[in-house]
């Protein structure tokens, strides 16, 4: 099993996810995130007063998927989060150890 | 303009021009000033509470509201045991002490509900009105203050300070600027509802008491963005609305020059805050929200000194230079000279009252529509009003100095270090604004 975590621009969160669904991902967790990369951060301007955020609103998701499509989930987010501008983020793979459904205790792929 | 209210506002008090028959006020008048006078609260509670607190952190929000409201109420009820008498009461001292204060009416005695105020023409209105109009007066300008020192300066001491301040600068500046013995209005020097009285000694006030404070913890290396424009903009909305009552209600009557001051206060204000959002723009940035505030506030000070001695046309001219010298200040000057006037009390209404004081000089003359004859030159009237500036300005400098200082040696200035990290809200109140 894979543990799948994407950062992704907030305005394509809809397109990923019907993406996502088409390709039979069951679920997914999706937080409203902060954060920098090459991008790096926007000013905002009060009075006056300049201030640099070096920080910019994203959206991450977390998806717990079969070693099967595993790469296929990251290539649909790769395809659809991409508008080829700096800033479209990052997906990040790492191997899952475990997985329970906490209301039947099932264990492993099944839980996904 | 309360200029003729004073020397003598009793029906008791027997001057040439109330001796005729008992004047009896017209109720449309009186209903048109009470309607003014809570239109000022109005501008208090919630208007400048929202409007400065939606600029501070969120962790001092309620510190900003709770310090607005409690300087109000302190300011009303001085006023009714020696505010009032120091400023308009019924005894007027001979020689120069009368030129700054007048006496007697204290506790408001020898008044009573048939008691009445002199307006401007052979109408009266009850002098309880007159004195509650006054009041909210005397509340917004202390209440002003304390956008320069938000965020740091310890609610106690506001306490301590707010009733020597009003006692040494507000009133005296109000008795000379209104009263009709009064030292710059026996020098013709016009202030229509009070662009000296309030705005320039509110906004230099701020600033000496900035001064004394010191700037907050972090700036202005820290970001410190304003936590809530939303606030803002409706405390902007309810002081222009608000604002119908301090301009128009200053006409004292429900006439004509009430009407003068209301389409003013629409016009100096549109152009102030368009105004604002043009000259972002031109310095190239984006026209913003608090911008548009920023400027709404500009053009709304300037106007109020020329409300009523101004053509519309030439409270648009000045509501709009207002926009540009205050964003100014604001964006420029402040950084360059490095004092933290958290709010902008100085920058905007002490500028802007500056400029609409000055102004009003040339908004007043025939030539732009306004309604002077052109019986005192441009040039005279400037002079006349740069000085009411010059000594408003001095005047109360040195008064917040005098009561900075007494309120720093007794019971100090600023809150701690830890209490200014935390946030006055948890340190000073013990609540939050947001859970």
């Amino acid at each position: 099993m894979k543990f799948i975590i994407a950062i992704i621009k907030p305005f394509k969160l809809d397109e990923v996810r019907e993406a996502l669904g088409a390709i039979g991902v069951a679920g997914m967790t999706v937080s409203e995130v902060k954060g920098f990369g090459r991008q790096k951060g926007q000013t905002e301007i009060y009075r006056g007063a300049e201030y640099s955020t070096f920080m910019l609103p994203k959206v991450k998701l977390e998806i717990a998927a079969s070693d099967d499509i595993a790469p296929q989930v990251v290539e649909t987010i790769q395809q659809t989060a991409n508008t080829e501008a700096i800033g479209d983020g990052k997906i990040f793979v790492l191997d899952l150890a475990s997985a329970t459904r906490i209301r039947t205790g099932e264990a492993g792929e099944t839980a996904l | 303009m309360t200029k003729f209210a004073l020397a003598c506002a009793t029906l008791a008090c027997s001057t040439p021009a109330l001796a005729a028959p008992a004047a009896v006020p017209n109720p449309g008048n009186n209903a048109w000033m009470m309607t003014s006078t809570v239109l000022v609260m109005l501008m208090i509670l919630p208007g400048l509470a929202l409007f400065y607190g939606g600029l501070t952190r969120s962790k001092n929000m309620l510190s900003m509201l709770t310090q607005i409201g409690a300087t109000a109420s302190l300011a009303m009820i001085i006023w009714v045991m020696w505010g009032f008498s120091l400023a308009f009461g019924d005894t007027s001292y001979e020689g120069v002490l009368g030129n700054f204060i007048s006496g007697g009416s204290l506790f408001l005695t020898g008044t009573d509900a048939s008691s009445v105020a002199a307006t401007f023409t052979d109408e009266v209105i009850s002098k309880y009105v007159f004195i509650s109009f006054q009041m909210t007066f005397a509340a917004i300008t202390a209440a002003l203050i304390l956008g320069a020192t938000a965020e740091r300066m310890k609610f106690n001491a506001v306490m301590v300070f707010v009733p020597m301040w009003l006692t040494i600068v507000y009133f005296p500046i109000a008795h000379m600027v209104w009263a009709g013995d009064g030292l710059l209005f026996k020098d013709g020097a016009l202030d229509f509802a009070g662009g000296t009285v309030v705005h320039i000694n509110a906004g230099v006030s701020g600033l000496v008491l900035a001064y004394l404070v010191g700037k907050r913890r972090g700036w202005p290396q820290e970001p410190m963005p304003p936590h809530s424009l939303v606030m803002t903009m409706i405390g902007t909305g309810l002081l222009w609305v608000g604002w119908f009552g301090f301009n128009a209600g200053s006409a004292l009557e429900a006439d004509g020059s009430a009407g003068l001051a209301m389409i003013n206060t629409f016009v100096a204000t549109a152009a102030g805050g368009l105004g604002w959002m043009v000259i972002e723009k031109m310095a190239g940035h984006r026209g913003s929200a608090l911008g548009f505030c920023s400027g709404v506030i500009a053009g709304l000070v300037a106007v109020t000194p020329a409300a009523g001695s101004s053509g519309p046309f030439g409270a648009i001219l000045l509501g709009f230079v207002s926009s540009a010298v205050c964003y100014l200040f604001v964006a420029k000057m402040k950084a360059k000279f490095g004092y933290d006037d958290a709010l902008d009390a100085f920058g905007i209404h002490g500028v802007g009252g500056i400029v609409g004081a000055i102004g009003t000089a040339i908004v007043y003359q025939p030539f732009l529509a306004g309604p002077g004859d052109g019986s005192v030159a441009v040039g005279a009237q400037l002079w006349i009003q740069t000085k009411g500036v010059l000594i408003t300005i001095a005047w109360a400098a040195i008064g917040t100095l005098i009561a900075g200082f007494i309120a720093k040696a007794t019971v100090g200035l600023r809150v701690s270090e830890e209490d200014e990290v935390n946030g006055l809200d948890i340190a000073e109140h013990g609540e939050r604004a947001y859970n």
